[in-house]
């Protein structure tokens, strides 16, 4: 904690003043003048949005919020709420007709109920065209049947965490960019004594990242284009030996693990290498404890490598925004979104976020985010190397659903525990995601 | 009398004959209906409508923000078959049956102890509480602290102590059978002072002069608790276990703190499964198919502690009924 002075005082004040002088408002101002999409007059949007992880990406984005409101006269009131709880909210809003205006979800929420999301075509194209086009997977997740019915906002990237000098001690220089060379690393740095691990427990974003990737960079997928369930496959069948030959090489415990598992195991130095977004990194850097900035000066980050599907096929969580029918001011709706994604607002508010968040709009590619720190760089392509959650399938609730239920988590959880062997893994699998896929 | 009669004007109107209404105001049986009314309609509003609703629930299809259609049994049949349910539905038994034994046997065995004439009776009494005060949530993430794979104390304590190696730390949570031990463990923990208090209260009220009669007569330590203890504690007994057991038996803080049914869904209790299908799923006729199958077993506990423990003669360890 900083103890409070008067100087220090006066530096907040000064600081204050810049910033409510600073040409944010202005710009704003002169945007509301131009832009093709005019909020009602008297108009007030609620938002709900997830919580946010990172406090200086919740500060600047309320800032933008307050500019909005100051170049528009539109009110926007922002709750927020934990990620599992956002998706109930939401549907219960879209089931009885009542609720926030715009709603800030994971995944594939809009997906839920299509038909009562504001179609946003007019403001994804406008993005677009302005801001270099988006990536393909900002497609996936906004359009429903050819309309756009979300704008994605950004995408929370996971990438793999490596310490730099015990890869070196089990003589790599750096992440083999292929499973087998891989594999190879994690059998090394095992020999060294100091194994990797990910996690195969109840780990929403780590543990699905890990095993969507298993099984996807194997060929292999839960279901194909028309929802017939593909698990049954000699992919899945290759994917889960080379999981099982993986885990082997793991630090034990992991089938325990959830989220915050893996980042203690790095920091404490107890493995050398995991899956994560940047937290880790970004936690280490900014600690009190000298030990903690060692280790942020001897990570680095990696690519998740290529299997034999010869192309990237990592899953990275997206935040896609979107409008409810309902709401009384869709012109408002769209006002914001678009007003968001601008240059003057979405760069400093991605610099703020110190890369757990990345852009889906090309032009983006140039932030200072992901050139200032070189460590930081592998997360500006999160969101043109992720398939969309239910890969080949469409994004539905279905594949909402199989997500939720860790449906291919438990898939390599059952085998390399040694709790089913291939077979039974595919059978278990198999007959529940037949249950989803009905 | 006669006079009062007899003075009454004729032109009085012929008495009204008595309504339906009227009978339902001032009839003293329907008194009753009225003044039980208050309560049924908040025993019908919380209790019998949500598990209406819940077992309807478990006949459809119904998913988060969405109606279900009727299915009939197909939850059901898809559920027999599920190896995560059933498994589920046996570790629930082996778990409600160990800690609730292992919870009694230790309860009592506390409750005794503090029944005698111990120096800080009060302080003690109050302190055997803790583990029932402290929030399950905050207790749920002590014991996975002290079971963590990587940072278990016990670990930790055992390899200082030179007993383990460092490399081959004890996989307590990774590992199901360990994982199932740990969990029955903390509630264990978690469950003995509700017994043993609420038997130490049991005790206060057995009269000090049955022992002292018992004792005149010759009896034992043991016997005194066999044939005095035991028979007068036994409607408290049949009292506790029933709700220790449906504590038990719906416990779901405590796993959903810990592991969230983890590693491979090896602890995982009807109650988690059902919240794991229902509402993260969103599955909710599934997950109201899986809250229903708990139904009958909990009303077989609640059968077996009032028609069993509560009869006579295993009361009072004879044949008077």
């Amino acid at each position: 904690m900083t103890a409070f002075t008067r100087r220090t005082l006066v530096k907040g004040a000064a600081a204050a003043g810049v910033l409510s002088g600073s040409g944010l408002t202005d710009w704003a101002r002169a945007w509301a003048q131009a832009s093709p999409f005019k909020p009602e007059t008297g108009a007030t949007l609620n938002l709900l949005r997830w919580r946010r992880f990172v406090e200086a990406e919740d500060a600047q984005f309320n800032k933008m919020v307050a500019a909005f409101t100051q170049a528009t006269g539109c009110r926007v009131n922002v709750s927020s709420e934990s990620f599992d709880d956002v998706q109930p909210k939401a549907s219960v809003a879209a089931n009885t007709g009542t609720g926030p205006d715009l709603i800030w979800s994971l995944y594939s929420v809009p997906h839920l109920f299509p038909q009562k999301c504001l179609e946003v075509t007019d403001v994804a194209d406008y993005l677009g065209k302005k801001y270099g086009g988006w990536v393909p997977l900002a497609e996936a997740y906004g359009k429903s049947a050819g309309k756009w019915i979300s704008i994605p906002v950004a995408v929370n990237g996971g990438y793999i965490n490596y310490r730099v000098s015990m890869l070196k001690a089990a003589g790599f220089n750096e992440v083999p960019q292929d499973t087998k060379g891989f594999l190879e690393l994690c059998k090394a740095l095992k020999a060294k004594g100091t194994p990797s691990g990910f996690p195969l427990g109840r780990a929403t974003g780590d543990g699905n990242a890990f095993a969507h990737w298993l099984l996807w960079s194997h060929g292999a997928a839960q279901v194909d284009e028309q929802e017939k369930v593909t698990i049954n496959s000699p992919e899945t069948r290759a994917a889960l030996r080379y999981a099982k030959e993986l885990w082997d090489t793991f630090i034990p415990g992991t089938a325990a693990w959830n989220d915050s598992n893996n980042n203690r195991a790095f920091l404490s130095g107890e493995i050398s290498l995991t899956a994560n977004g940047i937290s880790i990194y970004a936690a280490a850097k900014a600690s009190q404890d000298a030990k903690q900035r060692e280790i942020a000066a001897d990570m680095d980050h990696a690519f998740w490598p290529i299997g034999p599907i010869g192309k990237p096929a990592e899953i990275q969580l997206a935040f896609p925004m979107f409008g409810m029918t309902y709401s009384r001011f869709p012109n408002a709706c769209k006002a914001f979104m678009a007003f968001i994604l601008e240059a003057e607002n979405f760069n400093p508010w991605l610099e703020a976020a110190q890369g757990y968040l990345t852009h889906l709009l090309n032009a983006y590619d140039n932030n200072p985010v992901w050139t200032a720190d070189p460590k930081a760089k592998v997360f500006r392509e999160s969101a043109k190397r992720s398939f969309p959650a239910g890969y080949r399938g469409p994004i539905n609730e279905k594949a909402a659903t199989a997500i939720a239920d860790f449906i291919v988590v438990d898939l390599f959880a059952n085998h390399c525990t040694g709790k089913e062997d291939v077979e039974g893994a595919i059978r278990v699998a198999e007959r529940q995601l037949r249950r989803i896929y009905r | 009398m006669t006079d009062a009669a007899l003075a009454r004007p004729p032109a009085r109107p012929p008495v009204r004959e008595p309504t339906a209404w009227d009978q339902l105001k001032v009839n003293r049986n329907w008194l009753g209906f009225w003044f039980m009314l208050p309560a049924m309609a908040f025993l019908v509003l919380f209790l019998v409508y949500p598990l209406g609703k819940g077992l309807w629930m478990s006949f459809t299809d119904a998913r988060i923000g969405r109606e279900g259609r009727f299915v009939g049994l197909e939850n059901f049949e898809w559920l027999i078959e599920d190896s995560d349910f059933v498994r589920a539905l046996v570790f629930t038994i082996v778990f409600t049956f160990v800690a609730s034994a292992v919870k009694f046997a230790i309860g009592l065995y506390l409750a005794l102890l503090l029944n005698n004439n111990l120096p800080f009776k009060a302080f003690i009494r109050s302190v055997v509480l803790i583990p029932f005060i402290v929030p399950t949530v905050l207790s749920a993430v002590a014991f996975w602290w002290i079971f963590d794979t990587q940072f278990s104390v016990i670990t930790w304590g055992l390899v200082k102590m030179g007993i383990i190696d460092r490399g081959s730390p004890i996989n307590w949570m990774g590992d199901p059978f360990l994982a199932q031990c740990v969990v029955i463990f903390a509630n264990i923990w978690r469950g003995i002072p509700f017994i043993a208090i609420t038997l130490l209260a049991g005790l206060q009220t057995v009269s000090p002069s049955l022992y002292e009669a018992a004792t005149l007569d010759g009896a034992t330590k043991w016997q005194n608790f066999r044939y005095v203890t035991y028979p007068l504690l036994t409607p408290i007994i049949a009292v506790v276990m029933t709700f220790s057991v449906l504590f038990t038996f719906t416990d779901f803080q405590l796993i959903w703190a810990m592991t969230r049914g983890g590693p491979v869904n090896a602890t995982h209790l009807m109650a988690t499964l059902s919240y794991q299908r229902g509402i993260l799923g969103g599955n909710l006729g599934e997950g109201a198919a899986i809250a229903i199958s708990m139904v009958p077993f909990l009303l077989a506990a609640i059968m077996f502690s009032w028609f069993g423990l509560q009869r006579r003669k295993w009361q009072q360890g004879e044949n008077n009924d």
